[in-house]
């Protein structure tokens, strides 16, 4: 049997849409909602998800989860070192 | 009343600054609805422009009024209506009727195993979804679940004896279990003939018989044969590790067509992703630390909110899936999951004098004392302890003075002297 590709975990039905913001959004984003980037849900860099779409420590990484209640909803994790 | 309007593309016309609203506010699949639900109306009964304006400042009215208010405190609330239906769930692990008996453990300790973030849960279980060509077919489906299931040696051995005479090995093979594992004797052959202990030999008159000759070492000893044997009963066949069981499923799908599945005991999602045959997009494993391991913490967030949804669910108790969405934020908060208890999500708390409330009291203001921990009793059970108002509901307001407002009249007053 041929050797299949490696799988792309982007592709898996369990994980959602992830992007890295570009800077000017991300402060835009953050003065929108009144918080600090800490104060946001962590994304860390070894997670796989993180590796894949090349996030680094201090990005904001938004997320188009699908949601039960309400269709899609749009979260966003800060991106830490560790 | 306006004039009735017919067309939905007309009417948007009329409306649209409404619309635009309604879409700000409200969540995709709520505005969705409204605007087919509309749309159905308008065609078949027509609506005029002023109607359909009151319908949807209506629905934009009761979707602010039934969101959650500033000062609700949802944790606790989420507490309570997962906790009081908990107490009517099974304290036993229960039984899962498939094709096959198959142990899940299911009910109040499944649940805590979920809310534990224990390492790995006590039936591990993975579900294999096929590709298109492999889905249909029981005979293929097999094919792709015999290629995962995990075979050693010892699973088609039904017998195993040290020859001290003739310094060899012999093995007898089940030809029942051969079959069952899809396993042939030349498999197993190559299979010994890998681990370079020695000649291997089939018996002339017994096809199902095996030998391995041992090369006397410079040593001899009847351990060290042992060990040879140990290993020989424990050299893999096939198949990918922790997988002990695979068990095949059917379901039919809205099309009337059988769609074949795996079910395995035991999970190992990272190697899975490479098997030919499967659909990698689809599989799912009920261990979320793996999850989070391969597919990462959203999917580990969605995977915990399943897990527990089922288990809820299949023990007949209604929670809203709000509740559980909320302990799924709260557990992967920081980027992995972790529990809710010493080790998580209460022992991360920021306040010393909540630590100490909820366990190991006196430790913890130990360590607190030593680190020279601070409180600034913001926190709900911090307030209690020191007898204040709670900053929940009406207690999040404060009323604050602006000192340099008072100032101001004064001044005035002394200028028109």
């Amino acid at each position: 049997m041929p050797k299949q590709r490696k799988f792309n975990i982007l592709e898996h039905e369990l994980v959602p849409k992830h992007e890295v913001l570009p800077p000017e959004e991300a402060a835009r984003i953050l003065k929108e909602l009144g918080v600090t980037p800490q104060q946001l849900p962590w994304l860390r860099v070894t997670d796989p998800v993180a590796r894949a779409i090349g996030a680094k420590p201090g990005d904001i990484v938004r997320i188009y989860r699908k949601s039960p209640t309400s269709g899609e909803t749009i979260a966003y994790r800060y991106v830490v070192g560790y | 009343m306006g004039e009735y309007i017919y067309s939905w593309e007309e009417l948007s016309k009329y409306i649209s600054d409404s619309l635009d609203n309604a879409r700000r506010i409200l969540p995709k699949r709520i505005y969705d609805d409204l605007e087919s639900k509309l749309r159905e109306v308008v065609e078949d009964k027509g609506l005029s422009p002023e109607e359909a304006r009151e319908i949807i400042d209506s629905v934009v009215k009761d979707y602010e009024y039934s969101m959650i208010e500033p000062g609700e405190p949802v944790g606790t609330v989420a507490a309570q209506s997962i906790g009081e239906p908990g107490t009517q769930m099974t304290l036993r692990t229960f039984h899962y009727a498939g094709m096959r008996e198959f142990n899940v453990t299911l009910g109040l300790p499944r649940f805590i195993e979920i809310v534990d973030a224990r390492r790995e849960p006590s039936t591990p279980v993975m579900y294999i979804y096929l590709d298109d060509e492999h889905k249909h077919s029981e005979a293929e489906a097999k094919k792709v679940a015999r290629s995962i299931e995990f075979t050693r040696v010892i699973n088609v051995t039904s017998e195993i004896d040290i020859d001290l005479v003739n310094m060899r090995i012999v093995l007898r093979l089940d030809p029942v279990m051969l079959e069952d594992k899809g396993v042939t004797v030349e498999q197993v052959k190559k299979v010994l003939e890998k681990l370079k202990l020695g000649r291997v030999e089939a018996e002339p008159s017994d096809p199902l018989v095996l030998y391995v000759y041992i090369e006397p070492g410079e040593t001899f000893s009847l351990i060290d044969l042992q060990k040879k044997k140990e290993k020989i009963l424990n050299a893999k066949i096939k198949g990918l590790k922790k997988i002990r069981r695979v068990i095949l499923q059917s379901t039919i799908s809205p099309d009337g067509t059988t769609e074949y599945f795996l079910v395995t005991e035991g999970s190992n999602l990272k190697d899975i992703f490479e098997v030919p045959g499967i659909d990698p997009r689809r599989v799912y494993t009920n261990d979320i630390h793996e999850v989070e391991e391969v597919l990462g913490i959203e999917a580990a967030r969605i995977a915990l909110i399943r897990e527990m949804k089922n288990v809820l669910e299949e023990q007949g108790l209604d929670v809203d899936i709000r509740h559980i969405m909320l302990v799924a934020d709260m557990m992967t908060w920081t980027g992995k999951v972790r529990q809710i208890g010493r080790h998580g999500v209460s022992g991360e708390k920021y306040s010393p004098l909540a630590r100490a409330a909820f366990e190991m009291t006196t430790q913890n203001l130990f360590e607190a004392a030593i680190h020279g921990e601070e409180d600034r009793l913001l926190g709900i059970t911090e307030t209690v302890i020191a007898g204040g108002v709670i900053r929940m509901g009406t207690g999040m307001v404060e009323v604050s003075m602006n000192p340099a407002a008072l100032v101001k009249p004064r001044e005035v007053s002394e200028g028109e002297k």
